[in-house]
């Protein structure tokens, strides 16, 4: 029984201790890439080719005077970045990486991602509403009609997935995969899921919360220093989770010829880091309302029909 | 005492220290925020024992959704800050209801009125998850039920969406 429990904790300490090295140096590939696409060098001062970079932002973030604005509700404003950085650091210990590298097993594990994930957006607007001032409470009630819509069509997106594997459970998921990864028979819903966990990432083309020509920097414009750095963190987390969910749904988990299963899941989750940021370098921002109009007119009415053709489909076969 | 009944233990204690919380703060959103804390406690002891559906939920809906939509309405209401800090103003009614309310809970455990099924989640999870018994039952003997409530929701969405229109038309 101690054994036990000693071996899931030396688990935590290793997936927790590497999720946010990769974090950190997922910020600095961010930069170098777009950096490339826009024929420059990116960050080259700190270390050989900037690879010191994330670690001197780091310490920067860390030695910052923290300044907490006169009309804040002082706890709620030093309480959201750290219930917005749990819910997703938590998010990974269900995620499992090969057949049996993961911290616990659990038989919901796609319903226990998408429920903390919608509390994690809570603290968005616990942020914007914290803060006391105009722009932030503006960002924050973007985010959250954003990412409150979103979640539905990410939701939909899954549903024809978890009805092909039959299971809630993401080991049962990937193993359902061993033939055919789910990608060919849900395509729509893969093209779907991307797009839904660009809004719920709140990146490139989607992120309207952080419009800095409208908002300043939308519900973290207050913030700075440490506090800063746990949003920071927590959205690059969300990046992880993203990437590594898009992996076991539609990309086979860790299944994959010669190289061992964690290689597999770590090049596929590596593909779809890369993907994020050339979305990013690629398309401009849309507006609010076109945001909508693509989620509520186009989203919701393709994924009810992927559900629905599916489960035809599987009666029919 | 096993790692099991442990943590159920700290996770009910928890719980209940939150949802104090929740009734003893004076501004709104402290309360809203505690309420998070107290569902997730409560989802945690849920998981403890074997119930991983009911959690999922209970923080789904309850911590993500109704909260969310609690701290909706603290915030359009800012404006008049003063009038959303919580009042202790119904504690008779509300001490009397609770006085009810205890009464009746020691009624039905001292009175053996409930049917003594053991771990009956435990179970559930042991046959294939309770995710499967729940949506087998669901959709078989309580089909009726559950579709009035999908109805009786529906009504809902669309008599607010009517409210709204009405509103910004005029």
């Amino acid at each position: 029984m101690t054994q036990e429990l000693v071996l899931v904790v030396i688990k935590m300490i290793v997936v927790f201790a590497v999720a946010l090295l990769v974090v950190a140096y997922l910020t600095y590939f961010e930069r170098k890439i777009i950096g490339h696409m826009q024929l420059r060098l990116g960050p080259m001062r700190v270390g050989p080719h900037g690879l010191l970079q994330p670690i001197a932002d780091g310490l920067k973030l860390f030695v910052k005077e923290d300044i907490v604005p006169h009309d804040s509700d002082r706890w709620t404003f030093y309480f959201a970045p750290i219930l917005n950085l749990v819910c997703a650091l938590v998010l990974l210990a269900v995620i499992p990486f090969s057949y049996n590298f993961m911290v616990t097993r659990l038989n919901i594990g796609v319903l226990y991602i998408l429920s903390l994930a919608s509390v994690g957006t809570i603290a968005l607007l616990l942020a914007g509403w914290s803060s006391g001032s105009k722009y932030p409470i503006l960002g924050g009630l973007r985010s959250a009609a954003q990412i409150f819509s979103y979640e539905i069509f990410l939701g939909f997106s899954i549903m024809g997935v978890l009805m092909i594997s039959g299971s809630l459970d993401l080991v049962k998921i990937v193993e359902a995969q061993s033939k055919v990864w789910n990608i060919v028979y849900q395509p729509v819903a893969f093209v779907v899921y991307i797009i839904a966990a660009l809004g719920e990432l709140n990146r490139t083309p989607f992120d309207l919360p952080e419009a800095e020509t409208e908002l300043v920097a939308g519900f973290h414009t207050e913030y700075s220093g440490f506090k800063f750095a746990y949003f920071f963190l927590a959205e690059y987390a969300n990046m992880i989770i993203v990437s590594c969910m898009a992996v076991i749904l539609f990309l086979g988990g860790w299944k994959g010829p010669v190289l061992p299963g964690i290689v597999w899941f770590l090049i596929k989750m590596c593909a779809f880091f890369y993907f994020f940021i050339w979305v990013r370098a690629t398309f401009p921002r849309y507006r609010y309302d076109q945001f909508m109009r693509i989620g509520w007119k186009i989203m919701l009415p393709v994924t009810l029909a992927n559900i629905l053709v599916t489960g035809i489909v599987m009666m029919l076969v | 005492m096993s790692w099991s009944q442990l943590f159920f233990y700290v996770f009910a204690v928890l719980a209940v220290i939150m949802s104090l919380m929740v009734v003893t703060r004076r501004k709104a959103i402290h309360s809203a925020i505690f309420l998070i804390l107290a569902f997730i406690c409560f989802a945690a002891t849920y998981i403890v024992m074997n119930a991983e559906l009911l959690a999922a939920i209970q923080v789904l809906v309850y911590a993500g959704g109704v909260v969310g939509l609690i701290i909706f309405v603290i915030m359009l209401v800012k404006a008049e800050e003063d009038e959303v800090r919580q009042t202790h103003g119904q504690w008779i009614i509300a001490a009397f209801i609770a006085l009810i309310l205890v009464v009746e809970v020691a009624f039905v455990f001292l009175g053996n009125l409930v049917q003594r099924t053991g771990n009956l989640a435990g179970k559930m999870a042991q046959a294939g998850g309770n995710t499967e018994a729940v949506g087998l039952v669901l959709y078989t003997k309580y089909l009726f039920p559950f579709e009035v409530a999908s109805v009786l929701l529906l009504a809902a969405m669309i008599g607010a969406i009517v409210l709204a229109k009405y509103k910004l038309e005029r």
